[in-house]
């Protein structure tokens, strides 16, 4: 493998995807930004004056990280899930496949496409979020690096189905039928220990669960459940679906006759 | 060395059809080849099985001496290639959608810029580099995709049908431009339903039909095949009675048109001696179809006629 000639094409795929996200902003930007900041009026404000304190903080505090997670996690999924389909459908996919850059490359690129988007509108909620409330950062290095990984996880998810998708309709299964349940269950809205003992074993097999907690103990110094498993399942998680990203590109599956 | 060497090559796609029947291809450094078939022959498959769009089923591919199933970079380097359908972003700009693929060849941006300026400008397409590529014309997105197959400047270029839907004028111009890039030195492989673009480009031939090639050979070898040819005469002056061209089979197609079949024995100089014997003046002579056009249909049918006796 040329090494130089990937990092140019890596930057390539990067620069396009970011140029992409910037040009259809009206898509990609403002729809969280009004979501996000709905949340933090209704739930935050109106139901969460109501609520009193969770895990020691105020409801519109205690909501934040799971909020900002949250968006992290749908954009980095949409960015690559939308884009790569996209590719494959307009038939551009196959600039790449002609093309002598790795596999690696092309799974690489797509993700840190993804992941700076999931960034960008993180950072955007946060600083909606800030305007309602007060966040510290207790722990700089946990938070950071969770909302990293657990947007790799998610870019990476995004590209899998991408793989699979053949029509317009399946870029939406996944995220309606599997990722924003996971979310709404996975203790952004409320700490697991609200649930009955057979809830609050289910909601441990959702791996949601461990990021937003990471995250929210990251800003917050509070989580439901201990922060190393965060970190096992993230990793886990990012080994096994890139594992599968490139054993599926190579063999050409939903993208090779 | 050859520039292509496709051995034994099948394809069976997924829905169990088989497109190409185990087709062998040599292709010289330098040549000018194109692929002649009817619809659906398999150009297209073999065409795309090279360039990694499509897994081959079985067979061997070597571009430039690299084995495709084992060096597949070398072998995608080596190659540009125009598809037959759009497969551009067409939300994007000419500039961008030919730096970025320079920029998958690992080419440097600033030398990206260099060089798309450089084709975009040979294949007049430079302003409209910043258009949204969806509002180019049918014939202006096929030099798009010309101009992006050689931004890394390949060695072979293969080119799926490149000049279909292009306007007269824009054909011509367009062949100029690949004789030149061939002069230059580029192997190219083209397929065509234009039998008069194979003729007027390429020095070599292979015909393809139902998965199978049915002739590779040079061009000037195929046409020499062509044992007959009908030509149409124009004359001068209308005719009154019959011409009397003793030796040839001719017909009278309207009062001052003939058409007349001229083969090995009877030469075109031997026509004319009658026709001026007889005082008959010639004010324009034309073939009846394009030689290629015959020959091709001859050699498709007589294929099927084989087939026909066997089934
Ligand atoms: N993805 C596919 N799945 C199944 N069959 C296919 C697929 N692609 C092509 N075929 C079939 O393979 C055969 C060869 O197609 P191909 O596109 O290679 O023909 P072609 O020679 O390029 O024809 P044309 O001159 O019309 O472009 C056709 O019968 C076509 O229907
Ligand atoms: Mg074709």
């Amino acid at each position: 493998m040329n090494l130089n000639l990937n990092m140019i094409a890596f930057y390539t795929i990067v620069r396009k995807e970011v140029i992409r996200v910037l040009r259809i902003w009206i898509q990609t930007i403002v729809p969280p930004a009004i979501t996000m900041t709905l949340y933090f009026v209704i739930f935050g404000n109106l139901i969460g004056s109501r609520v009193g304190v969770m895990g020691g903080y105020s409801y519109m505090q205690f909501i934040a990280p799971g909020i900002i997670m949250m968006s992290v996690i749908t954009n980095s999924y949409g960015n690559v899930v939308s884009s790569f389909f996209g590719a494959k459908y307009g038939g551009h996919i196959e600039e790449m496949l002609v093309s002598p850059m790795s596999n690696a490359t092309i799974i690489l690129g797509h993700i840190a496409g993804g992941v700076l988007r999931g960034l960008l509108v993180g950072a955007m909620v946060t600083i909606i979020a800030l305007s309602f409330t007060k966040l510290e950062l207790k722990h700089p290095l946990i938070t950071f690096s969770i909302v990293f990984l657990s947007s790799v996880v998610f870019a990476m998810a995004g590209f899998i189905n991408a793989l699979y998708a053949k029509k317009f309709d399946d870029i939406a299964i996944i995220p309606t039928f599997i990722i924003t349940p996971l979310t709404y269950l996975g203790g952004v809205f409320y700490s697991i220990n609200l649930l009955p003992d057979f809830w609050q074993f289910a909601s441990k097999f959702n791996p949601i669960l461990y990021m937003v907690n990471a995250f929210r103990y990251g800003i917050l110094g509070t989580s439901d459940i201990d922060i190393s498993y965060a970190y096992i399942v993230v990793c886990a998680f990012i080994v096994i679906l890139f594992t599968l990203s490139f054993v599926l590109l190579k063999r050409g599956v939903g993208i090779r006759d | 060395m050859s520039a292509l060497i496709i051995k034994n090559l099948a394809k069976t796609y997924a829905n169990g059809f088989t497109a190409l029947k185990g087709i062998n291809l040599k292709v010289d450094v330098g040549g000018f080849y194109s692929l002649l078939g009817p619809n659906g022959a398999g150009k297209t498959t073999a065409i795309r099985i090279v360039c990694s769009l499509v897994e081959k089923s079985s067979g061997n591919i070597e571009v430039f001496g690299y084995n495709l199933a084992t060096h597949p970079e070398s072998v995608k380097m080596h190659i540009g290639m125009v598809p037959q359908e759009v497969n551009f972003n067409t939300f994007d700009t000419p500039l961008n959608i030919l730096v970025n693929q320079a920029g998958f060849y690992g080419i440097k941006r600033s030398i990206a810029l260099q060089r798309a300026k450089k084709y975009l400008g040979e294949l007049k397409l430079w302003d409209k580099r910043d258009d949204i590529s969806r509002t180019l014309s049918g014939g202006m997105k096929r030099r798009l995709m010309i101009a992006r197959a050689l931004i890394h400047e390949p060695e072979l270029l293969i080119l799926d049908e490149p000049t279909a839907g292009v306007d007269i004028e824009i054909r011509r111009s367009m062949w100029k431009f690949f004789k030149n890039i061939n002069a230059n030195g580029t192997t190219i492989i083209l397929t065509t339903h234009y039998l008069e673009e194979a003729e007027n480009l390429c020095r070599n031939v292979a015909i393809i039909d139902e998965g199978m090639i049915i002739e590779d050979t040079r061009m000037g070898e195929l046409l020499r095949q062509l044992k007959q040819e009908t030509f149409v005469l124009n004359l001068e002056n209308e005719l009154t009675e019959d011409p009397n061209l003793k030796g040839f089979t001719y017909s009278m197609m309207g009062e001052n048109v003939l058409e007349i079949l001229v083969d090995e024995d009877h030469g075109i100089n031997d026509l004319f001696e009658l026709l001026n014997k007889e005082n008959i003046k010639v004010s324009s002579l034309r073939n009846k179809s394009n030689r290629l056009e015959e020959l091709f249909m001859r050699l498709v049918d007589s294929k099927k006629d084989i087939s026909e006796e066997h089934s």
